[in-house]
């Protein structure tokens, strides 16, 4: 674990969508593995390395709120933009009257975690690049609060504040709950085959406050 | 296409309300949103950016390169052979596009990054030809806004106006006023954050110094076409930006955002106007680096 790095992230609001409810989304009750790799990607990323997640610490207590919001129910159409291409008197754009629709999302409120993770060098690294090199521009960026873009919590709406966590003890809002199970939660997606990405669940059970993502089994 | 911006900036927006309802809540009747919790009042990130949206709609007037994708209300039918004279592709090459091109959803990227300002600023989704093109069917923009608190627990006032003409025959023979309702704040100041990464603007949808200063415009004025009759008074009144030396940023976003500190003057119970807050900007806790500008 010489390459293990923490971090303090915390928001105001956060919304780890669920996939079994995604048009009304609701959250899951705690952050999901592939969303705090999405936070640890958004600060520091590169081709030759790929973020593991070992534990996730929950340090503030569950606590759910419901927003309504309008939204549009259509995506561009690609084929539309297309055909614009060939002159086609089509009006490119996507009305918001005809396409609105309301949706309810229950988000998480008031969160803060700490990542534990580790990243492990891809066959894609150059050959000037080295663990140590990752590592002190990591902890560089983690410092001084640079990212490539601001980090989320689920939405791009639900913008996450990161620090390096140095404490060596956690202090977690779950310390005497010795197990929670939260059920099966998705772990993160499966890019092995471009063409079939494909989602990868386990079985989240929080001991005392902590998510442990090491060794987890993973079901497909 | 311009040169895509060069630094990150962090803003706080301070905005207020007199006698209006900012956001309705559709769960609640079209109250003004509150935090159950703690009863402060809330406007959401789409409810902005769509104030920002119709503000460059009705400044460019459709202009080229700032067309606005997610509209209102139907516009006039245009004929788009723009994409032609940007890519300088012909027939001939679209047809080559149709067999599964493999940076065909690329270039169909690139084209409504160039042409849309809304989709060059806040980014969108796109069905994609090519499967798995993952870059391609999702364009985050460069510029996050978050959710808009109000700086303390707001009231929410129902009042109740009548109306003399009457809608149906059938009502019209049994009353003769109608009743509605009204929710409203008295007044309320929110602050709102948002986020503008230069990463995003260079590599993906070349958002441009211009186009940043029409969005710092189009926040300054987003209140000013959108007067009705919900609304009541609604202004902004503060845009603070901070823009850092580099493209990552030179320090870490919520120390920027603590430097501002709004607060009620003493004395004052219950805050009616503007005058009843104190803006203060502690210079001292931003990093001599990181430039600050008040832009009203």
């Amino acid at each position: 674990m010489a390459v293990g790095v923490k971090v303090r992230v915390w928001g105001d609001y956060a919304l780890f969508s669920r996939p079994e409810m995604k048009v009304e989304r609701c959250s899951y009750d705690v952050m999901t593995p592939s969303a705090a790799r999405g936070i640890l990607e958004a600060v520091y990323w590169h081709p030759g390395m790929k973020w593991v997640i070992d534990r996730i610490y929950v340090v503030k207590p569950i606590q759910f709120t419901s927003i309504r919001r309008n939204e549009v129910k259509s995506k561009i159409s690609a084929n539309n933009v297309l055909s614009a291409y060939n002159g086609a008197l089509k009006p490119l754009y996507i009305s918001s009257k005809a396409e609105i629709v309301q949706r309810a999302s229950l988000l998480l409120c008031d969160v803060e975690y700490v990542i534990e993770a580790h990243f492990e060098m891809t066959e894609q690294a150059n050959e000037t690049d080295n663990p140590g090199k990752f590592k002190d521009i990591i902890m560089r960026r983690l410092r001084r609060g640079e990212c490539y873009h601001t980090p989320y919590f689920g939405c791009r709406e639900f913008p996450v504040n990161f620090c390096l966590c140095e404490e060596d003890a956690i202090v977690t809002a779950y310390d005497g709950v010795e197990e929670k199970d939260l059920g099966y939660m998705l772990f993160d997606m499966d890019y092995s085959d471009r063409a079939n990405i494909q989602p990868m669940f386990f079985r989240a059970v929080m001991k005392n406050g902590v998510l442990d993502l090491r060794d987890c089994e993973v079901i497909r | 296409m311009k040169e895509a911006i060069k630094n990150r900036y962090e803003f706080v927006i301070l905005f207020d309300v007199e006698n209006g309802n900012p956001n309705g809540d559709p769960d609640a009747g079209n109250m003004p949103r509150i935090d159950p919790e703690s009863g402060f009042g809330l406007v959401t990130d789409v409810c902005l950016k769509r104030k920002i949206r119709n503000y460059v709609e009705t400044v460019k007037e459709d202009e080229e390169g700032y067309r606005i994708y997610i509209r209102e209300d139907v516009p006039l039918n245009r004929s788009d052979s723009e994409a032609f004279k940007y890519l300088g592709v012909d027939e001939k090459s679209v047809k080559e596009l149709k067999k599964k091109d493999p940076g065909a959803d690329e270039k169909i990227r690139d084209f409504m990054c160039s042409n849309f300002y809304d989709i060059r600023t806040f980014g969108a989704v796109m069905t994609t030809f090519v499967k798995a093109a993952l870059n391609c069917g999702q364009v985050r923009g460069p510029v996050q806004l978050g959710f808009a608190r109000s700086i303390d627990p707001i009231i929410s006032q129902e009042v109740t106006i009548t109306r003399v003409a009457i809608t149906t025959e059938k009502d019209a023979e049994n009353k003769s006023t109608e009743m509605g309702r009204k929710n409203i704040v008295p007044y309320a100041v929110y602050r709102a954050e948002g986020y503008v990464s230069a990463n995003l603007a260079r590599k993906v949808t070349g958002f441009s110094e211009d186009d940043l200063e029409l969005l710092w415009q189009a926040i300054i004025n987003m209140f000013e076409n959108d007067h009705s009759a919900a609304r009541g008074k609604m202004a902004v009144r503060e845009l603070i930006v901070f823009k850092h030396s580099k493209e990552l940023g030179d320090c870490p976003a919520y120390k920027l955002f603590e430097s501002v500190e709004v607060t009620r003057k003493e004395g004052i119970q219950y805050a009616r106007k503007y005058e009843d807050y104190t803006v203060s900007i502690h210079e001292d806790r931003i990093p001599d680096t990181v430039e600050m500008m008040r832009k009203i």
